[in-house]
């Protein structure tokens, strides 16, 4: 006669089977399921709170670490924004490379310029229809809904910073809606950054492993930036013309 | 009549087959015009959504879509509020044909179909994407309701198929 299991082993034999199934139909219904639920997830996901007026997001560009040649941040500004990867001289331009060179000493360096998303910005003093802002949390943007394409911000702007969308555009980024008769320039990534994500030039130059772009908030004391700027030497471009630059730069 | 008697019997018959021709040219076009009154304008063709549900009731979103968007861009652009339920962004990943996914390339795209047929132009998708941005966005179809799925795709492909030269831009 064969011994007989007690039964609660018995029982617990059986949900355990029970247990395994179902673990196993859950997993089954979720590789079925999947792609559908992760578009209704999306849908109800919280909305962002908002720009913070106590932020102010900023850059710091560390010229020392900024290797002469390396386009890594404009490459993928470009593809981050569906701009033309080989732009003709008419197309739009975010974010470039430029070389300095000190002529007595012929020192040179290497470094992105883009939207400085001043404080006291001459592109929003001029726009005529308020298109150009700045937002709660320092960043610089365009309104394209009002935006008439006057290029009035082009000019005031001293750091030639925002371009003009000459032709039709085909095939923009959900996240970069652009159109032809609009002014545009650098938005810091401000989707990625309600996201709570780096932008695109930042996450590219970490990547190539020069780490010479830091982005954070510039009122926070305990962010990386802040306490950068407070310990070592950083400027701002065309600082005479008192606009208050959110992005620095070290090394120039 | 007189003059009628002096013609030829030929002639006769000749004007008699005229008339007839006349008569039932005017009677097949006053039918045609009732079976237009009583079919209408085409209806647009609609392809269900994947969400299932919509953030808001169909009929409040057939009349104040436009609203909503436009409050909702105001929001996110000077507010930095973005709410996913009611960005574009989400609205098109929800709505993006099965076929062209897109809810702009084709005359049956969802945004197409209908602005057509309310004769409305839609500027949108002259600066926004029209389809979402990665292919995962598309689980295969099948309505919680209806469960429609191939029927509706061969349907829009045969209406693809009547217009080759569907113009990729609205």
């Amino acid at each position: 006669m064969k011994p007989e299991t007690p039964t609660s082993a018995r029982d617990a034999d059986k949900s355990n089977r029970r247990g395994f199934l179902g673990v196993a139909a859950v997993g089954l219904a979720g590789i079925l399921l999947a792609p559908g639920i992760r578009l209704i997830e999306v849908a109800q996901a919280a909305p962002s709170t908002g720009a913070d007026p106590k932020v102010r997001w900023g850059m710091l560009i560390d010229s020392t670490k900024c290797r002469s040649g390396c386009t890594d941040c404009v490459t993928a500004c470009n593809a981050e924004h569906g701009l033309p990867q080989n732009p003709k001289p008419t197309d739009a331009q975010w974010i470039r490379k430029i070389e300095i060179r000190e002529i007595r000493t012929g020192r040179t360096q290497s470094l992105p310029v883009m939207c400085q998303h001043c404080a006291e910005p001459p592109c929003v003093d001029v726009c005529p229809t308020g298109a150009s802002f700045k937002r709660a949390d320092g960043i610089v943007l365009v309104d394209k809904h009002i935006c008439i394409g006057c290029r009035y911000c082009m000019l005031a702007c001293p750091y030639k910073a925002r371009s003009f969308i000459h032709e039709p555009v085909t095939d923009q980024k959900p996240d970069a809606p652009r159109g032809k008769g609009t002014v545009e320039s650098c938005t810091m990534c401000v989707h990625k950054v309600d996201r709570g994500e780096q932008p695109a030039c930042v996450q590219a130059c970490a990547a190539a492993g020069h780490n010479a772009i830091i982005f954070g908030n510039l009122n926070d004391p305990q962010s990386e930036i802040a306490q950068r700027v407070r310990n070592i030497q950083t400027s701002q471009l065309r600082a005479d013309l008192k606009l208050d630059p959110s992005v620095r730069y070290h090394g120039i | 009549m007189r003059s009628l008697r002096k013609l030829s019997r030929a002639a006769q018959l000749w004007l008699l087959l005229v008339g007839a021709a006349l008569l039932t040219g005017a009677a097949l076009l006053l039918t045609a015009d009732v079976q237009g009154a009583t079919a209408g304008v085409p209806m647009p063709v609609i392809e269900p959504a994947r969400g299932g549900q919509c953030v808001k009731d169909p009929d409040y979103m057939r009349r104040n879509h436009m609203h909503v968007l436009e409050h909702q861009a105001e929001l996110a652009v000077h507010g930095g509020v973005r709410d996913p339920r009611l960005s574009l962004k989400t609205c098109i990943q929800c709505h993006a044909s099965q076929v062209s996914r897109s809810v702009a390339a084709t005359k049956t795209d969802f945004c197409i179909s209908c602005h057509t047929f309310a004769a409305v132009q839609t500027s949108c998708f002259e600066c926004h994407a029209h389809r979402p941005a990665n292919a995962s966005a598309f689980p295969p179809l099948v309505h919680p309701t209806t469960g429609t799925t191939a029927h509706l795709t061969r349907q829009v492909l045969a209406l693809d198929a009547q217009t080759p030269s569907a113009a990729p831009r609205p």
